[in-house]
């Protein structure tokens, strides 16, 4: 498949402060490509820049083998773009919301009321349709901003961090949307804070900090860089840490460090390595305080790519901790 | 890229990608006007359903009506012989009323600035500057509307116009040109303040001055001479003179000449201003 999107030496500045450092790549047409970073990594940038939104200060990017910079327009009829922060009249009904762009994207009037409603319907929005957005959840925003992206069926769709804010269960059924699209030939570009998101939708992902893309490859090989699980070993002081650390060095983990009192493990097979792990421990009267065992968070990605602790803290957040209102029924 | 696209799957999902060209309006000289009515349609609609609005732009004026009308009137002096002081403060409000009306302008713009919709509307085939002609375009039904009702209270109040229908028309088309004209400058504000509340607060300290160091609510003679000299040429007084020549038929001078020459000059040099601000506020 030839490549949906391609972006060369792309970098945007405010004056002194770069948000895009000389970052490249291409998506393949039909895949889902995942770019990975805290809040302020360049991102939301990055998606501005290529949904026509914003000019970059150099480099160059194409849609479909169209320049973003000099052919907007042409660009535009190929694209469907939805916002981190639901980009939809508060005023209009839902209904009203999806007929306006479907106007907008110069669709044929009489197409357009159809164009709606099956999207309505798709997005379990039906009942709430003749209601004004400022009615509607967040989720339900969320929701029908994705619709309004999809109103011209877009060949290249933008979601920039599409479930920020969203419940599991509405999480599970935008991305099961999102595979339906590729599998309709759709081309996505996503951005996301979670990993595990990024890991479950893309087929390759960029990880991008402050500006600078970091690391571009398959969600298999990333992980393998970082270890698909972590296990933690909480000791009650940093002392008794660095002495274990000491005992498991050679172990089968891939990577061992111990962060004050925790002594922390990567590795690919959590079982074969905890029936290796303990037992030496315990022989060496080192039986750790606690155990966690989970999967790698943003910070283990960027400790892992940079050797930096993630500069953003309050990326590494967990989702249910956004504080979005209601919790949504699932979409259909 | 606008070549026709065949579906790739079943049809019948609304998953599937692509538009067939046949599903298109082909773009031609129409299609920006079909963008901004398609505009000016979304924003009278979100106008009708914020009654807040409304409420600020014509309860305000009918206020100042029974105010000047029924309070201060009596005291007002320097009137033109002959005329009751109703009749010279209804076109005068008229005047204010547009003036104030387009603050909304500011406050419409910045709010979709901020709310991130403009981002859709970018990323969309559409004439870019259908956003801001769209605006001003409601802007200006909102205002044919608020003057009409402003009419209707003027002539419960006593109002009466000296000079005929059709000029009395004319110049309402004059206070409605002048409020377009003020629309276009308040664009810029709203562009630049990205904020809805700092739009309305940054109006307000502008507008008072001209509104009310002005021919619209009392006759400028009164004013002591410093202020008589900004008071009688600035482009509120001059709209107010000649729409008062226009409804009532005191003498005006070149005012109704002037006054055309300020909205012009307005939207000459604002509407371009306000599209370059536009296209560099992101």
């Amino acid at each position: 498949m030839p490549d949906a999107i391609v972006v060369e030496g792309l970098t945007k500045s405010y004056g002194d402060f770069v948000a895009l450092r000389d970052v490249s790549f291409s998506v393949e047409a039909g895949t889902i490509f995942g770019l990975l970073g805290p809040n302020g990594a360049g991102k939301t940038t990055a998606i501005r820049i290529l949904a026509t939104v914003l000019k970059p200060s150099g480099g160059r990017a194409t849609i479909l083998g169209t320049d973003v910079v000099r052919q907007p327009h042409l660009v535009r009829f190929d694209i469907g773009l939805a916002g981190q922060f639901a980009a939809v009249d508060e005023q209009l009904t839902g209904r009203e919301n999806l007929r306006l762009v479907g106007r907008l994207a110069q669709l044929r009037p009489k197409l357009i009321p159809a164009r709606a409603d099956e999207l309505l319907e798709r997005f379990g929005l039906s009942d709430a349709a003749n209601k004004p957005v400022k009615a509607y959840s967040g989720g339900m925003r969320r929701r029908l901003d994705i619709a309004s992206a999809l109103v011209q069926r877009p060949r290249v769709l933008f979601l920039d961090e599409p479930t920020t804010g969203l419940d599991l269960q509405s999480r599970g059924a935008l991305w099961e949307m999102i595979r339906e699209l590729v599998r309709g030939g759709t081309t996505v570009l996503l951005t996301t804070q979670y990993l595990e998101e990024a890991d479950q939708l893309a087929d390759r992902i960029a990880v991008i900090d402050r500006g600078r893309m970091i690391a571009n490859d398959t969600p298999a090989r990333l992980k393998a860089v970082f270890g698909s699980t972590i296990l933690e070993l909480d000791y009650p002081d940093a002392d008794s840490a660095s002495r274990a650390a000491g005992i498991l060095d050679g172990s089968q983990a891939d990577h061992l460090e111990v962060d004050r009192a925790t002594l922390r493990l990567r590795t690919q097979d959590s079982v074969q390595v905890l029936g290796d792990v303990l037992p030496r421990l315990e022989q060496a009267g080192l039986r750790p305080g606690q155990l966690v065992v989970r999967d790698p968070s943003m910070d283990d990605v960027f400790l892992a790519l940079t050797g930096q602790p993630n500069p953003d803290p309050q990326s590494s957040a967990s989702p249910d901790e956004d504080d979005y209102p209601a919790h949504e029924g699932s979409t259909t | 890229m606008s070549q026709p696209t065949d579906t790739v799957t079943a049809a019948g999902s609304s998953l599937v990608v692509g538009v067939r060209a046949d599903e298109r309006r082909p773009r031609d000289w129409l299609s920006p006007v079909r963008d901004t009515s398609a505009i000016a349609w979304r924003n009278l609609i979100g106008i009708r359903r914020v009654p807040q609005l409304m409420v600020f732009t014509l309860i305000q004026p009918v206020i100042f009506v029974l105010l000047f009308t029924y309070v201060f009137g009596g005291a007002i002096k320097g009137l033109p012989p002959g005329i009751t002081y109703v009749d010279y403060l209804i076109p005068g409000v008229f005047v204010q009323t547009a003036v104030f009306g387009s603050i909304i302008t500011a406050v419409g713009m910045a709010t979709d600035l901020k709310s991130g919709i403009i981002e859709r509307f970018r990323s969309l085939p559409m004439s870019p500057s259908a956003v801001l002609v769209g605006r001003s375009v409601s802007d200006l039904t909102r205002n044919v509307f608020v003057v009409i009702l402003m009419g209707i209270v003027g002539f419960l109040v006593g109002f009466r116009y000296g000079s005929g229908l059709g000029k009395f028309l004319l110049g309402m088309l004059l206070v409605l040109a002048f409020g377009y004209a003020m629309s276009w400058i308040f664009a810029m504000v709203g562009i630049a303040v990205k904020d809805p509340e700092t739009a309305q607060a940054a109006a307000f300290p502008v507008l008072a001055p001209l509104v009310f160091a002005s021919s619209v609510f009392v006759p400028v003679s009164t004013m002591p001479g410093w202020l008589q000299a900004f008071a009688e040429h600035q482009p509120v007084s001059l709209t107010a003179s000649a729409a008062r020549q226009l409804m009532i038929g005191t003498p005006a001078g070149n005012d109704l000449l002037w006054a055309c020459v300020w909205i012009v000059g307005i939207i000459a040099v604002c509407a371009p201003l306000a599209v370059r601000l536009y296209r560099r506020s992101v």
